[in-house]
């Protein structure tokens, strides 16, 4: 066989041998090209399920034991002699008193060079279109006027029933848009497709439109003032993250805190009223049910009209999950109804399954997974054709699922990473058929190609998890060393997977991350504690223990909220006192022995300005774990 | 005739579950029968397309749904990662450059108003990949997006086998 350099473009026609060359060379470079692409998709989907795995594993502990809800119940409701927290607590939750629109105007002044959008009551297009195009420039709405907003979003709420009845027009589709999480750019461009709220152009939006995102604010300052504007064309649903204590953990409170230095307290107080009077449930022609989580098998769509959606806060809901948590549900606040929250958790929280039957959702810790026979008897019960959701990420935007009865709709592109998903929205039509858009929002002009949007995503993902192995060092350390029993500092890859799966908790392809995370010898064992060179704290800080360090890394989030709690004057300052008494709490309620000086020194070497004071803020960015090596992934 | 220690089955079957599950969207411990192809790719595996069809053949794939479960999966995986010939490595990548060579693949833009269709590059490209176990259009397009320059259009064949060639030592517990 010869070999010829053909070096002109046209194909010409050859013996029968050199077409069966051509065959042979077309299908190896098929083979080639769909294994390199195999191996991009299987790095694009093992990202996705780090993301997911350890997003749904931080939420998990947002309502089961051992964790921040049931530490501040604790705190709430024992007689402690360190009553700070308790005090602070009782402040928090309570809500202040109601002040109405006229009220705000005498109390807070805008000032002169204030050029923002001011919003006059009660609201039209015009103050719409130039709070878009304030929030299109960055700027910041006045807190007066989020106050004022708030508070007349509220009054138009309450008015509201549990479940919206919606029916479609003759000619005109309905559009419903999912989780936004905070992504402004998502909805501005759900508004330049797809036209802003009006009359003749009607919106459904299903929960989560706080929290991860940086534009939460902004997002419900756009929401609300449509909603006042077209009370009978925009409709919200509430979503698991108008919740108080999920904005504490996902970042919406911290966003307000920062953006309103002087009103963040008000704001969030009369927010956490608005969140607890958005409805629950919107049914289009009583037809196509729309709700943000999902339903088990005991949903029960008139009792769920009937309840007072507005008692059903968060400590409290959070509280109703923990069976584990070996509280007492009844011994809770005591005009607590235990259905009232199963049924409102069971909203909120449960996923779409494909197999039968209505189990407890163990990925999320609260609601349920609920199969094909669960959906068709609700159906069949109040003679509904389709369940409209959200609540899941989807590559696509988009999911359908049980034969075509649910679909889920997620809206918030790019959310885990640029490049790792699209998001979508749904135009229903007269005659209740879905189409569906898609879009992603990207800062990019031109597109990433696939290898380059992988390696985003993957060195993204990798990170993370990183740093969940570098906050469980010792544990890690200690499950590796049991496997090592001649202390070769080496153990075998089996046994390293399944230590790292036990610590760490999360279920994910260890022997296919591997090699991205730990360095093998040529006999094909692994050196285990290379997994941590990579990694080092922030700041060093000499008086700290590791162990202490880890746990300081470990629970930084929970340590954040807590600390904003105690903040009454939101200085961003807490007393070296409170700080120790605090620490000793919750170590103790985690039952973690820290030896009472370490903390103390440790404390003593942060206070930098020898006041009594420690910023916070900047104690916990202390144990924020860098790489040494920030690899770009390369194919 | 090989004997293999039991270990390496064991740590074998691991490896082919972790990836199957990967792709097991509801933790079920089933798949959708259209992703059996890149899941044994990724194992390492250098099926042709219908190879694959056989091996799925050999799954019994549920009629409803398109599903494949686990306990069918992994028999006949496991048997491909233990049949050595099914991994054909870098031989295989020499192979192709050398035949590759065959149609130069010079691509260049015509002076043509507005049109940038890709039918317009490179006949050759074209004729390669209708042959055989054909590209679909989305594949066409994504391995163009990769492989052209964007700069000057051309495809430069030698760097795209670069991309195509996986160094496998750092990947993968045993070296075939």
């Amino acid at each position: 066989m010869h070999i010829f350099l053909v070096d002109y473009p046209a194909f010409k026609c050859t013996p029968l041998l050199s077409v069966l060359t051509v065959i042979r060379a077309a299908i190896l470079i098929q083979k080639w090209y769909r294994f390199t692409m195999a191996r991009l998709e299987m790095r694009r989907r093992y990202s996705l399920s780090i993301f997911q795995s350890i997003e749904y594993a931080d939420e998990q502990d947002q309502l089961q034991v051992c964790d921040l809800p049931s530490f501040l119940y604790n705190v709430y409701n024992n007689h402690l002699p360190r009553a700070t927290l308790q005090q602070h607590l009782l402040e928090h939750f309570h809500l202040g008193p109601d002040l109405c629109l006229k009220e705000f105007e005498k109390k807070i002044d805008v000032p002169d060079s204030y050029y923002g959008p001011r919003l006059s009551f009660p609201l039209t297009v015009e103050d719409a279109n130039a709070l878009l195009h304030a929030f299109r420039n960055e700027q910041l709405l006045h807190a007066r006027y989020v106050l004022q907003l708030l508070s007349e979003t509220r009054r138009v709420l309450k008015e509201m029933p549990n479940i919206t009845h919606l029916s479609t027009s003759y000619s005109k589709d309905i559009t419903i848009c999912g989780d936004l999480h905070g992504n402004l750019d998502d909805l501005l461009l759900i508004f330049y497709k797809n036209g802003l709220p009006s009359e003749q152009n009607r919106y459904v939006f299903n929960g989560d439109f706080v929290d991860r995102g940086k534009n939460s604010m902004e997002i419900l300052i756009i929401l609300f003032a449509f909603l006042l504007i077209y009370p009978n064309d925009l409709h919200l649903n509430r979503g698991n993250h108008e919740d108080y204590i999920m904005n504490l953990r996902y970042g919406f409170t911290k966003e307000v805190s920062k953006k309103y230095k002087d009103h963040w307290k008000q704001i969030l107080c009369l927010l956490r009223d608005v969140f607890s009077w958005l409805p629950l449930a919107t049914i289009i022609d009583s037809k196509v049910l729309i709700l943000h989580g999902g339903i088990s098998d005991t949903t029960d769509l008139d009792f769920l009209n009937a309840l007072e959606r507005s008692k059903g806060s968060a400590l409290h809901v959070s509280h109703a999950v923990s069976v584990k948590c070996r509280i007492n549900r009844s011994k809770l606040l005591p005009q607590e109804n235990v259905a009232n929250e199963t049924c409102i958790l069971d909203i909120l929280w449960s996923d779409p399954r494909s197999q039968n039957g209505c189990t407890p959702n163990k990925s999320r810790g609260g609601g349920c997974y609920f199969g094909p026979d669960v959906t068709a008897k609700l159906f069949e019960r109040y003679n509904l054709k389709m369940l409209i959701r959200s609540h899941e990420f989807k590559p696509e935007g988009y999911e359908i699922s049980h034969d075509g009865k649910v679909i889920t709709i997620f809206s918030a592109s790019n959310y885990y990473e640029e490049g790792s998903n699209r998001g979508a929205y749904i135009k229903l039509t007269p005659e209740l058929t879905p189409r569906f858009v898609q879009y992603q929002v990207s800062k990019f002009t031109r597109r990433q190609n696939l290898r380059e949007r992988v390696g985003t995503i993957e060195s993204s993902a990798l990170k993370s998890l990183r740093e969940k192995i570098y906050a469980h060092r010792s544990e890690l350390t200690s499950a590796f060393a049991q496997y090592d029993v001649n202390g070769t500092g080496r153990i075998s890859v089996n046994d390293w997977a399944a230590a790292m799966e036990s610590v760490l908790q999360l279920e994910l392809p260890w022997r296919m991350l591997r090699s991205q995370l730990a360095q093998m010898n040529p006999d094909g064992e692994v050196d285990f504690m290379s997994c941590f060179y990579d990694l080092k704290m922030d700041q060093p800080i000499k008086e700290a223990q590791p162990a202490l360090a880890e746990t300081l890394c470990r629970y930084r989030k929970d340590l954040e909220i807590i600390f904003n709690i105690i903040d009454k004057d939101h200085s961003g300052l807490i007393s070296l006192e409170e700080f120790s008494q605090t620490w000793r709490l919750f170590t103790s309620h985690l039952g973690i022995d820290v030896q009472d000086d370490s903390i103390d020194k440790l404390v003593l070497s942060i206070d930098y300005n020898k006041d009594g004071h420690i910023d916070f803020n900047e104690f916990l960015e202390a144990f924020h774990v860098v790489h040494r090596l920030e690899k770009k992934a390369t194919s | 005739m090989f004997l293999f220690a039991d270990g390496l089955v064991a740590e074998i079957k691991k490896k082919a579950t972790e990836a199957f599950e990967v792709f097991d969207r509801e933790s079920n411990q089933t798949v959708d029968v259209r992703e059996i192809g890149c899941i044994i790719r990724s194992l390492g595996c250098f099926p042709s397309e219908a190879e694959i069809q056989e091996l799925i053949e050999k799954m019994e794939v549920e009629e409803a749904g398109g599903f494949v479960h686990l306990e069918k999966f992994l028999p006949v995986v496991t048997k491909v990662l233990l049949d050595r010939r099914t991994y054909t490595g870098k031989r295989e990548g020499i192979r192709c450059i050398v035949l590759f060579l065959f149609y130069s693949v010079r691509i260049k833009r015509r002076s043509f108003q507005g049109k940038s269709s890709q039918s317009l590059k490179g006949q050759n490209i074209i004729l390669c990949c209708l042959s055989g176990e054909p590209f679909n259009q989305e594949e066409m397009e994504d391995m163009l997006a990769i492989a052209l320059d964007p700069e000057s259009d051309t495809f430069h064949y030698r760097d795209y086998r670069k991309k195509l060639v996986v160094d496998e030592t750092k990947t993968f517990p045993f070296n075939v």
